[in-house]
C-alpha cells in the first residue's frame, strides 16, 4: 500500500519523457472533455457519448487487426459514429434506443475483430480499460491538433450550439440551425471521445466527459461558471489520476474514475445541501397558489 | 420610423397545406403596428403553423407572406418569440435564458460586447419584474417567473413583432394576467404588434383588437365581438355553437372538443 505514496518513484517516473508525453495527453484530454462536458450534460448525450466511445472501441479495434495506427481508426470509428447517431434520430425520443441498438453491434464487430487479432492482450485491452503511457510523440501531434480543432470550432459556434442545447424551440424561431450544429456536436464529441478511448479506454470515457460537467451542475446553473469548473474537475481527474497510478503500476483508469466520481459525491452533497436552504427561502417569497405546469418530455 | 405606415404583418392570398392536406387557405391579413391579434381555433387548425410561416421555418403553399417589409427568413432580427412554458432542465439560470434571446443566435464569441449585453439583459429583467430571480437555475422556477423570463427573452432584442404560442398555458390566473398584462405594455409603449396563439381567449380578451378564427381550412378576421358569436362560430364549424358571455367571458359551447384541450403542441412535432 506504501507504493501509493513513493514520492520518490513517483518523482523519478515523471522524469521520463514517455510519462511526460502521457501527462501532456492527459491534460488535453481533461481540458476538451471539460469544454464538451456542460454542453453534453444539456443535451442529455451522455448514453451517446456511451455509444460514440464503444464503436471508437470498434473502428481501434479494426485498425489493429488491419495494422495501420489505432489512434486513426479509433477517431475514424468515433466520427463515423458520431454521424450515424446524429443523423439517424432527431427525435429524443428514440434516441437512445437506436444508439442501444448500433452500439451493442458495434461492440460485438469490435470484440470478433479482436478474437481475429493474433497479438497480444495487452493492446487488446489498452482499448478498453486504456494504455495512457502507450501514448507516443506521434500520438500527442494528432491529440493536439485534433484538440485545437475542437476548441476553435467550438470557440464559433459556442453561443449558437448553447441556445440550441438548452432552449431548442426558441433558438430554432431565431435562426439557429439546430440540426445541423447538432451534427457538427457530434462530432465535435466524437473526436474528443476517440482522444478519451486511447487514454482511459473506451469502457471509462464517461469518467472524464460526463462526471466532471455533472459535478459542475450540482454547485452552479452558470453556464460559463459550468465550463470553467469541469474543466478543473476533469483535469484533476486526468491528471491526478494518472500520477496516482504511476507508483503502483496500476491501470490509470481504476484513478480517474475513483476522483472524479468523488468529486461528483462532493458536489451532489453541496448541492443538496443548498438547494434545501434555497428552496426554504423561495417558498416563503413565492405568492402562493402558483403552478409549476406539467414536466414536458425531453 | 418611415416604415411606421406599413403593416407589420401581410398576408395575401396565403395557402397551407402539407400534402393533399390544407391548412387553411386564401387568407388575407394586414396587422398593423401596435395591433393585438389572437388566433384561435381548435387544435390541428394550423395556428402554431401560422407562426412557423411567419418565422420562415415553412414555405406557404401558395400567396405571399411579408413581415416588417421583408419577406419572412430564418432568423430575422426585428421578431420577437415566446413559446409556452416547458420545462428546461439544463443547467441555465434566468439570465442566461434572457442573454440568448440578445445575442445567442450569433457566432463567435462576443467577448467585445459583454458590458453592453449585461446592460441590455439587466434592463430587459427589469422590465419584467424578474431581477430578483435572475440567478436561480430556470429549472427551479415557477410557470409564472418562467414566462416572465420568456417575454424578457423576446423584448430584449427589441422586436417590431412579437409571435406569441400559447404562453399562457399551464398558467395559474394570476400568472396569466402578469404575463399578458407585460405584452400588452410592450405593444403600447413601443407600437410593437403581436400576434398570440392561444386555444384560450378570456385571458387575453380585454386587450385584443382583432381575432382571426381557424376551423378546418375556413377561417373569420375580425373584432372580437364579431367572429366570438354563435351566428360566426356555427357557420365556421359547420354545426351548431353557442357562444354565452358570463362575467365579461366568452364561453364557447358545441364545438369540438378540441376546441379546449390543454394539449400542448411543439414547434418540432409538426410533419416536416
Amino acid at each position: 500500500m506504501d507504493k501509493f505514496f513513493d514520492f520518490e518513484l513517483i518523482g523519478r517516473l515523471l522524469a521520463l519523457p514517455y510519462v511526460q508525453a502521457a501527462l501532456v495527453a492527459a491534460a488535453i484530454l481533461g481540458l476538451l472533455a471539460g469544454v464538451l462536458g456542460p454542453l453534453i450534460v444539456s443535451r442529455n448525450m451522455a448514453f451517446a457519448v456511451h455509444g460514440t466511445s464503444e464503436l471508437s472501441f470498434t473502428g481501434g479495434a479494426a485498425a489493429l487487426l488491419l495494422g495501420v495506427n489505432v489512434g486513426h481508426g479509433a477517431l475514424a470509428g468515433a466520427v463515423v459514429a458520431a454521424l450515424v447517431l446524429g443523423l439517424l434520430s432527431r427525435r429524443s425520443s428514440d434516441h437512445d434506443s437506436v444508439i442501444g441498438a448500433v452500439l451493442s453491434f458495434g461492440l460485438g464487430v469490435g470484440v470478433l475483430l479482436l478474437w481475429f487479432y493474433p497479438g497480444g492482450a495487452s493492446n487488446k485491452f489498452g482499448l478498453l480499460v486504456g494504455q495512457i503511457v502507450g501514448v507516443d510523440f506521434a500520438s500527442i501531434a494528432l491529440l493536439s491538433i485534433c484538440g485545437i480543432a475542437v476548441l476553435a470550432v467550438l470557440l464559433v459556434i459556442y453561443r449558437p450550439l448553447l441556445f440550441a442545447s438548452v432552449d431548442p424551440d426558441v433558438a430554432r424561431a431565431r435562426g439557429v440551425p439546430v440540426g445541423g450544429l447538432s451534427v457538427v456536436f457530434a462530432v465535435l464529441v466524437g473526436v474528443a471521445t476517440a482522444l478519451g478511448v486511447q487514454t482511459v479506454g473506451a469502457l471509462l470515457v464517461l469518467a472524464l466527459m460526463i462526471t466532471p460537467a455533472a459535478a459542475a451542475a450540482r454547485v452552479t446553473a452558470s453556464p460559463l461558471r459550468a465550463t470553467v469548473l469541469a474543466v478543473v474537475f476533469a483535469e484533476t481527474a486526468a491528471l491526478g489520476g494518472f500520477v496516482l497510478s504511476l507508483a503502483p503500476g496500476a491501470p490509470v483508469s481504476a484513478f480517474v474514475t475513483a476522483i472524479s466520481f468523488i468529486i461528483y459525491l462532493v458536489c451532489w452533497t453541496i448541492g443538496a445541501l443548498r438547494g434545501r436552504s434555497a428552496r426554504g427561502v423561495m417558498v416563503t417569497a413565492r405568492f402562493s397558489g402558483e403552478t409549476a405546469g406539467p414536466a414536458a418530455p425531453r | 420610423m418611415s416604415t411606421d405606415l406599413t403593416p407589420a404583418v401581410s398576408l395575401r392570398d396565403a395557402t397551407l397545406g402539407y400534402g393533399d392536406r390544407i391548412l387553411w387557405s386564401g387568407l388575407n391579413l394586414d396587422i398593423e403596428r401596435g395591433e393585438f391579434v389572437a388566433v384561435l381555433g381548435p387544435n390541428g387548425s394550423g395556428k402554431t403553423s401560422l407562426l412557423r410561416v411567419l418565422l420562415g421555418l415553412r414555405a406557404l403553399s401558395s400567396g405571399t407572406a411579408r413581415i416588417v417589409d421583408e419577406p419572412p427568413g430564418r432568423g430575422n432580427r426585428r421578431i420577437g418569440y415566446i413559446p409556452q412554458q416547458r420545462a428546461i432542465d439544463a443547467p441555465l439560470r434566468g439570465r442566461d435564458l434572457v442573454g440568448l434571446g440578445l445575442d445567442g443566435h450569433r457566432w463567435g464569441t462576443g467577448v467585445s460586447r459583454v458590458r453592453q449585453r449585461r446592460e441590455r439583459v439587466n434592463q430587459a429583467l427589469a422590465e419584467v419584474g424578474a431581477t430578483e430571480f435572475a440567478k436561480a437555475p430556470v429549472s427551479q422556477l415557477s410557470g409564472g417567473e418562467q414566462q416572465r423570463l420568456r417575454v424578457a427573452q423576446a423584448l430584449v432584442s427589441d422586436p417590431e413583432v412579437l409571435l406569441c404560442d400559447e404562453p399562457l398555458l399551464s398558467l395559474d390566473l394570476a400568472n396569466q394576467r402578469v404575463v399578458s398584462s407585460l405584452i400588452d405594455r410592450r405593444r403600447r409603449s413601443a407600437n410593437t404588434a403581436v400576434l398570440f396563439v392561444t386555444h384560450e381567449i378570456n385571458p387575453v380578451l380585454p386587450l385584443v383588437d382583432r381575432v382571426l378564427y381557424l376551423v378546418d381550412g375556413r377561417f373569420q378576421i375580425g373584432r372580437p365581438d364579431e367572429v366570438m358569436n354563435s351566428e360566426t362560430l356555427s357557420e365556421l364549424y359547420r354545426a351548431k355553437i353557442d357562444v354565452v358571455r358570463v362575467q365579461g367571458q366568452i364561453h364557447v359551447v358545441g364545438a369540438q372538443s378540441g376546441l379546449c384541450e390543454d394539449t400542448s403542441h411543439h414547434m418540432h412535432e409538426e410533419p416536416a
